[in-house]
């Protein structure tokens, strides 16, 4: 839990360009076109896809797999677990007590497998490239979003970085009030729980001075301009007609393979 | 001394949201997406302990409906377990879980689940049992969407299982906790400018 | 450049009739009875005892004390003849703490808020952003990221921030507590340009009566049961002997009086060492940059020691470290046995009832270390932890000398600043420990509280226990003598007198 999770890590020079709408569109759509099936061949299409569109976010391939692999094992784990809750067709493939696998369960976990990985990356692509003051500014002006929810929400976000920093701090300021570190286990758990509970209620409190002070501001009325226009490009058309493609091709090649398994069927 | 005089328009109950509303549950649903993220980094381990029988990853499922369930019983308005369900679905988005931008749909409805125990007591209700229901609603909203967008493949009886042991912890985790915490923020003082901060016996 | 010229914001004309606001929950009014005209571009300067009620006020001119179920109102309190939620824009209001009204990540965003809010046009927008950073002398780009800025430049942005809005009301609540001595006559000096381009309305308030004395038109001093003790010229006001002395009493600085100390300057140089720094750089994180390197110190029972520097020297690291709360970059702390009894000699790995019973720190930011829910909790919970048994007299003691017994049953949270400063000081006093140390112990305090303070602080130092306090406030270092150490440009220098 470190703040650098909040800031985007800015390296994606096209990417970065183009409006965060856009670049949410695309998600969104690839997103939907997975979700509505599960099968193996569409997400190894988008998988295929967003693999060879990686260099875009110019990101090196070693920072990447340190940001990514817990997607990588929650993939794993979800393509074991549906292996072995799903219907048993096929033959054998490992029985040992409880636990069978049978080709049929093995293709669906792999299947589960994929697509997790699919559907997890279009948020990375939209992550690392985003510059949230960008994206408020986008779902406001662009999207119509209620500027005041928007708004409230981007300045809680700022605070999220702050409430790590502040994290530490409390930990010293209960321990100079004689609350904290050693202890038995039992002793040390109630500690993290006040604590938590302590960053809650500073959290709490930074959030109803913030409101005053943007109330001051002359926030929450009406009608509101914007200093920093969003803007549509060509760009954005590219990046909205790449992330229809992605998810038509995905949708068509498991139709045409036989596999496609709509999750509402 | 003179006595105060009348208030004018004394409102007593308004569905408005005000500036302080928003952004304090803008900061509970940060705060709870950020313990999401430690949450969903404890899933994978926690999905380990679980791998002998996996739907036993529904008792673990709660963590993700706190945000909801406390948003809605300290800022009661309409919509508030549902905005700071999905603000915190973006934040974990946002921070990199292993579900992507699908946590968006699976955090708005999760929080329509609590939403709607709420409206059924039209915004009038905020004690234990409302916050037990409103915990079993939103379970129970991801235990039967989980099955659709992601178990799609089990069978039926680990389908029922899995909502039967979502439903327990949202009761449990998201209900209960979510309530404790409600009253244990309001003894604080810090929620002075919510009716939440002041119906407490303090 | 940008062009200085443009339309002026229209000073404010303010009228208060038998006003007053009482918390919800609370039983006593936060300020009543309160009867006022201000003129349009008037500089007023709102004094008044720590919890009279001025942050009140401010807030209530602003528009931004609450709706209806958050307190009730008496009275009228009129913008140019309207309610200050109506008067939206008019009024702008900087909070004391700097720090917490930040809303966006750039410098230049966070200055265009307000006017976006207010729906001016883009272009003017930004021609108000250069506007107000200049009037401020706030000289930094525009994407410059506000979480590094100093304190100094904090202060800067609020109000370069708040200009913004060309309110034709500004409201000032303690703009330079916490400030270094340099830092608070460049704050003031840039709000002065501000007015006298401006010409808008002022109302600051601030303890520190000689820093706005000679740049203010008006005083206007709160009682604290309600309504006015005094109002008039500084000149007539704070220097006229009937009305000055009757301001002392309620707790006023009156420029060149002292408030009356009990006890005497403590001259002794400390009796055996209970603390010991050698060589030592401190940091404020495990990789950041060493604020402060090479200090050597020896702490000893029954001696004060100030530290005093420019903002953002390291004095807080310094004193957190000297405390045992932050691990030693290089060098070493140790206490010597006389301190550390059955504990090991490493402050920094003692457990938290060993640390707490032998050094209590108090906090810069007085909230952190609030625990739990009343005040007398507050001041309850440290004895309990260290299991004296001392206990109920010496905490009615401190609460009645610190002026908090009125206060007892109040949420710690919804204290005034000068209250929860004053709170926190005595959670650590009540718990008497061998070394205290103290971040900032006298800001926001009024005279008598300031007095009070001092005078314990005199005793625990005439009674053995050494005294380390962090501060700006050089009349403060004189009042408890020791040495000094001056901390700046990442050196620490001690001085005795
Ligand atoms: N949110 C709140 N809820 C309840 N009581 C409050 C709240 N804020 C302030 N008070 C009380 O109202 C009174 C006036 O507070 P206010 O902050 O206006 O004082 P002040 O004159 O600004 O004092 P200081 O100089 O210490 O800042 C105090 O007794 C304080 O405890
Ligand atoms: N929580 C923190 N995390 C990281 N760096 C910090 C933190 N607090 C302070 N710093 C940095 O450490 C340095 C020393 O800060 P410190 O707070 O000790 O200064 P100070 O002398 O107490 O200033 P002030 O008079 O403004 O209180 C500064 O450069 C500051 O920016
Ligand atoms: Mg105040
Ligand atoms: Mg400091």
């Amino acid at each position: 839990m470190s703040t650098d999770y909040l800031t985007p890590v800015l390296t994606g020079r096209t990417l970065l360009r183009a409006n965060p709408v856009s670049k949410l569109f695309a998600a969104a759509v690839i997103t939907l076109a997975l979700m509505a099936s599960i099968d193996w061949v569409s997400a190894a299409v988008v998988l295929t896809c967003e693999l060879v569109l990686m260099p875009l976010l110019g990101i090196s391939v070693l920072a990447l797999a340190r940001r990514i692999w817990p997607l990588l094992i929650a993939a794993l784990i979800g393509a074991y677990g549906t292996a072995l809750l799903a219907e048993k067709t096929g033959g054998v493939v490992l029985d040992v007590g409880p636990f069978l696998f049978t080709e049929g369960s093995v293709a669906s976990g792999i299947a589960v497998g994929l697509r997790g990985l699919a559907l997890a990356l279009p948020g990375i692509f939209v992550l690392l490239t985003t510059d949230p003051t960008d994206l408020a500014d986008a779902l406001a002006q662009k999207l119509h979003l209620p500027h005041r929810f928007v708004l409230g929400g981007l300045a809680s976000l700022r605070l999220a970085g702050l409430l790590v920093e502040q994290w530490e701090t409390l930990g010293l300021a209960r321990h100079a009030r004689g609350v904290g570190s050693g202890g038995s286990f039992g002793a040390r758990t109630r500690n993290l729980l006040g604590q938590s509970f302590g960053l809650i209620v500073q959290a709490i409190r930074r959030a109803t001075r913030l409101a005053t002070a943007m109330e001051a501001r002359g926030f929450g009325g009406g009608t509101r301009t914007w200093a920093r226009e969003s803007s549509f490009s060509a760009l954005d058309a590219v990046v909205a007609a790449v992330g229809l493609l992605i998810a038509a091709g995905a949708v068509t090649a498991a139709v045409l393979a036989g596999t496609w398994n709509f999750i509402l069927s | 001394m003179a006595s105060p005089t009348a208030l004018r328009g004394v409102s007593r109950h308004t569905n408005q949201w005000r500036v302080v509303d928003i952004v304090v549950a803008s900061v509970i649903a940060v705060a709870v997406g950020v313990l999401f993220f430690a949450w969903s980094a404890g899933y994978s381990g926690i999905s380990l302990l679980t791998a002998g029988f996996p739907p036993l990853g529904g008792l673990y499922s709660g963590g993700w409906l706190i945000a909801g369930v406390l948003g809605g019983l300290i800022i009661r308005k309409p919509g508030a377990a549902i905005y700071c369900e999905v603000l915190a679905a973006a934040v974990s988005a946002l921070i990199g879980t292993q579900f992507g931008l699908a946590v968006l749909l699976s955090g708005a409805i999760q929080g329509l689940g609590a939403e709607l125990v709420f409206l059924l007591f039209l915004y009038r209700r905020w004690n234990l049992p409302v916050a037990l229901l409103a915990g079993l609603g939103a379970g129970l909203a991801l235990g039967i969407s989980e099955n659709i967008l992601y178990n799609a493949l089990w069978t039926i009886e680990f389908k029922l299982l899995y909502v039967l042991f979502a439903a327990i912890s949202g009761v449990v985790i998201a209900g209960l906790l979510s309530w404790l915490a409600t009253r244990g923020l309001a003894r604080t003082g810090v929620l002075s400018s919510f009716a939440a901060g002041r119906t407490a016996d303090v | 450049m940008t062009p200085l010229d443009g339309p002026l914001p229209r000073a404010v004309q303010v009228s208060a009739r038998g006003w007053g606001w009482r918390h919800a929950w609370r039983r006593a009014f936060a300020a009543r009875h309160l009867d006022l005209e201000l003129t349009p571009g008037e500089r007023v300067l709102l004094l008044g005892a720590s919890g009279a009620g001025k942050s009140t006020v401010l807030h209530a001119l602003a528009g931004v004390l609450g709706s209806n179920d958050e307190g009730e109102q008496e009275g009228d309190l009129l913008l140019d003849g309207v309610p200050p939620a109506a008067a939206r824009g008019r009024a702008g209001l900087v909070l004391q703490d700097p720090e917490s009204q930040v809303v966006l990540a750039r410098v230049g965003d966070e200055v265009a808020f307000a006017a976006e809010n207010l729906a001016v046009p883009r272009d003017e927008i930004w021609r108000r952003v250069h506007r107000a950073l200049d009037d401020v002398g706030l000289d930094l780009p525009l994407d410059h990221p506000t979480t590094a800025l100093s304190g100094g430049q904090k202060q800067r942005l609020a109000l370069a921030s708040v200009l913004a809005m060309e309110p034709g009301l500004l409201l000032l609540d303690e703009p330079t507590a916490n400030l270094d001595p340099d830092g608070v006559l460049e704050v003031r000096d840039a709000v002065i340009r501000v007015l006298d381009r401006t010409r808008a309305t002022l109302v600051v308030v601030e303890h520190r009566v000689a820093v706005w004395a000679d740049v203010v038109d008006r005083v206007i001093v709160l009682d604290a049961d309600g309504g006015v003790l005094a109002d008039g010229a500084p000149g007539e006001v704070l220097v006229q002997e009937a009305t000055s002395s009757r301001l002392e009493q309620a707790g006023v600085w009156v420029p060149g009086r002292r408030p009356a100390v009990g006890g005497a300057v403590p001259t002794s140089d400390g009796g055996e060492v209970l603390l010991a720094a050698t060589g030592l750089d401190v940091a404020r994180t495990k990789r950041g940059p060493v604020a402060v390197a090479g200090l050597d110190l020896a702490v000893r029972a029954g001696q004060a020691i100030g530290i005093t520097g420019p903002n953002g020297a390291g004095k807080s690291t310094a004193a957190l470290t000297l405390g045992g709360l932050l691990r030693p970059r290089a060098g070493s702390v140790r206490a010597a046995p006389a301190l550390a009894g059955t504990a090991g000699d490493d402050p920094f790995r003692w457990r938290s009832p060993e640390l707490v019973q032998r050094i209590g720190t108090v906090f810069q930011e007085p909230e952190h270390q609030f625990l739990t829910a009343s005040v007398g909790e507050e001041l309850a919970f440290g004895p309990a932890r260290v299991g004296g048994a001392q206990a109920p007299g010496r905490i009615a003691e401190l609460a009645e000398r610190l002026r908090l017994t009125h206060l007892l049953k109040a949420n710690p949270f919804t204290l005034s600043g000068g209250e929860k400063r004053r709170l926190s000081v005595a959670t650590m006093l009540a718990t008497t420990p061998r070394i205290l140390v103290l971040d900032e112990p006298t800001f926001g305090q009024d005279a008598l509280t300031w007095a009070e303070l001092v005078t314990l602080l005199r005793e625990l130092v005439h009674d053995g226990v050494a005294v380390l306090s962090v501060t700006h406030d050089a009349e403060f270092i004189d009042a408890l003598g020791g040495a000094t150490l001056h901390v700046s440009g990442g050196a620490g220098t001690l001085v005795h007198r």
